[in-house]
């Protein structure tokens, strides 16, 4: 089996994040449709929308997860964030229905990461949205394994369209695990081979004194 | 919104999941780090202001500033700590001696970085093994023969081996070698391992 020199930091599981993992720091700067509980003064050039110099109570802005996560508190009111709308009650119904014919991908790349990242914000519906993100999980896991064992040597592109990132990885996972499998099979485990980092490097710099 | 520019640079590194390392981004990092100073340098005055005045309306944008200041800092720690493990990685892949090519896209430090790194593994090697020490980025897949049947797959130039004999290895040329030689070569795409 190829073993990977270069492991990147893996993301946090669950309601935790990595400092160091890239995953979590693209994760966290999704837009959230948040409301300002107070007033924020001398930032009013960040929104661009009135010309204010101080950003008002009550204004509707979109504001990246870190910051929104950075500046909420549970006693105080300082800033409030709508849930996303795939997380409501709404979007829960379709997933319980059928959790396999939704585009997770198109629905926020991050649906896994950010669902779990909302749940700090001590929504009444958080139970129920834990839940939703758990089962959708579940029921698509099966899918995802499955083709991921059974395609080999083919264009997997169509398999992994609707698949956000963490299935996505995990996916890849599985391709890597069959690969390596056959070509135990074959009896090519044994053979030395050059180094995949190497090959890409080699193919980037043609393309590089080609343009 | 603040943090553009180092989100930029995470994305700069998560585009290429290979493993592969781009041009080290002086610049980006410049701009994050300009923007991290007006932060502070705003935040500073801000505090001082909520203290000796008592305007506490203030703070609400002092921690908005604050979390700014964080992110910029985490975004500049993983492009960093990223490309380590990228440099890292070279070391198994390549060897010691890098290509100029990848050369070119460390900075100064990575460079000094790399060495030491080099020389940690090679200290780390020698006290093992008893008195030789043991090569441990040899043999990555349990060896099934001490010989090999290899083709050339590009002009290498000449090569010799253990006992004084220079082979010379020419494209598509085909030789029987001892495994611990070429296991390097074939690890940079110079040789093939051919399995009858």
């Amino acid at each position: 089996m190829e073993t990977q020199s270069y492991v990147s930091v893996p993301p946090g599981v669950g309601m935790e994040d990595n400092f160091f993992s890239l995953d979590d720091i693209l994760l966290s700067h999704e837009r959230l449709t948040s409301r300002t509980e107070c007033l924020f003064p001398r930032l009013g050039f960040l929104e661009k929308s009135s010309d204010s110099r101080d950003i008002q109570e009550g204004t509707k802005m979109e504001m990246p997860l870190f910051l929104a996560k950075g500046l909420y508190e549970r006693k105080r009111r300082v800033v409030s964030v709508e849930l996303p709308k795939v997380y409501r009650e709404g979007w829960r119904t379709v997933f319980n229905a059928d959790p396999t014919v939704v585009d997770l991908h198109k629905m926020g790349p991050y649906y896994y990461g950010l669902g779990s990242q909302m749940l700090h914000f001590d929504s009444p519906e958080n139970p129920e949205i834990a839940q939703a993100i758990l089962q959708t999980f579940i029921g698509r896991f099966r899918r995802t394994m499955d083709s991921s064992q059974n395609a080999y040597n083919e264009d997997t592109s169509a398999l992994v369209e609707r698949l956000d990132y963490l299935e996505r990885a995990l996916f890849k996972a599985g391709q890597s695990g069959l690969n390596s499998f056959q070509s135990w099979e074959r009896g090519c485990a044994s053979t030395l081979t050059a180094s995949s980092l190497v090959l890409n490097y080699r193919k980037r710099k043609i393309t590089d004194l080609q343009a | 919104m603040f943090c553009e520019k180092a989100i930029e640079l995470i994305r700069e590194l998560h585009r290429m999941s290979d493993g592969q390392l781009p041009a080290f981004n002086e610049d980006g990092i410049r701009q994050v780090l300009e923007e991290m100073k007006a932060l502070y340098e705003q935040n500073q005055s801000d505090v001082n202001e909520a203290k000796t005045e008592g305007k506490s309306e203030l703070i609400p944008t002092i921690k908005f500033r604050h979390c700014c200041l964080l992110r910029n800092q985490r975004c500049i720690s993983a492009y960093l700590y990223d490309r380590l493990l990228r440099i890292r990685a070279l070391r198994w892949e390549y060897g010691s001696v890098l290509p100029t090519n990848i050369r070119f896209h460390m900075c100064a430090e990575e460079l000094e970085w790399f060495n030491q790194y080099k020389k940690s593994l090679a200290t780390y090697m020698r006290s093992l093994g008893g008195e030789e020490g043991l090569d441990i980025t040899q043999d990555m897949k349990p060896p099934k023969s001490l010989y090999i049947e290899v083709r050339c797959l590009k002009d290498y130039g000449e090569f010799e081996i253990d006992d004084g004999t220079i082979i010379l290895l020419k494209k598509n040329s085909q030789h029987f070698l001892p495994r611990w030689k070429c296991e390097q070569l074939i690890r940079l795409g110079i040789l093939e391992h051919i399995v009858s």
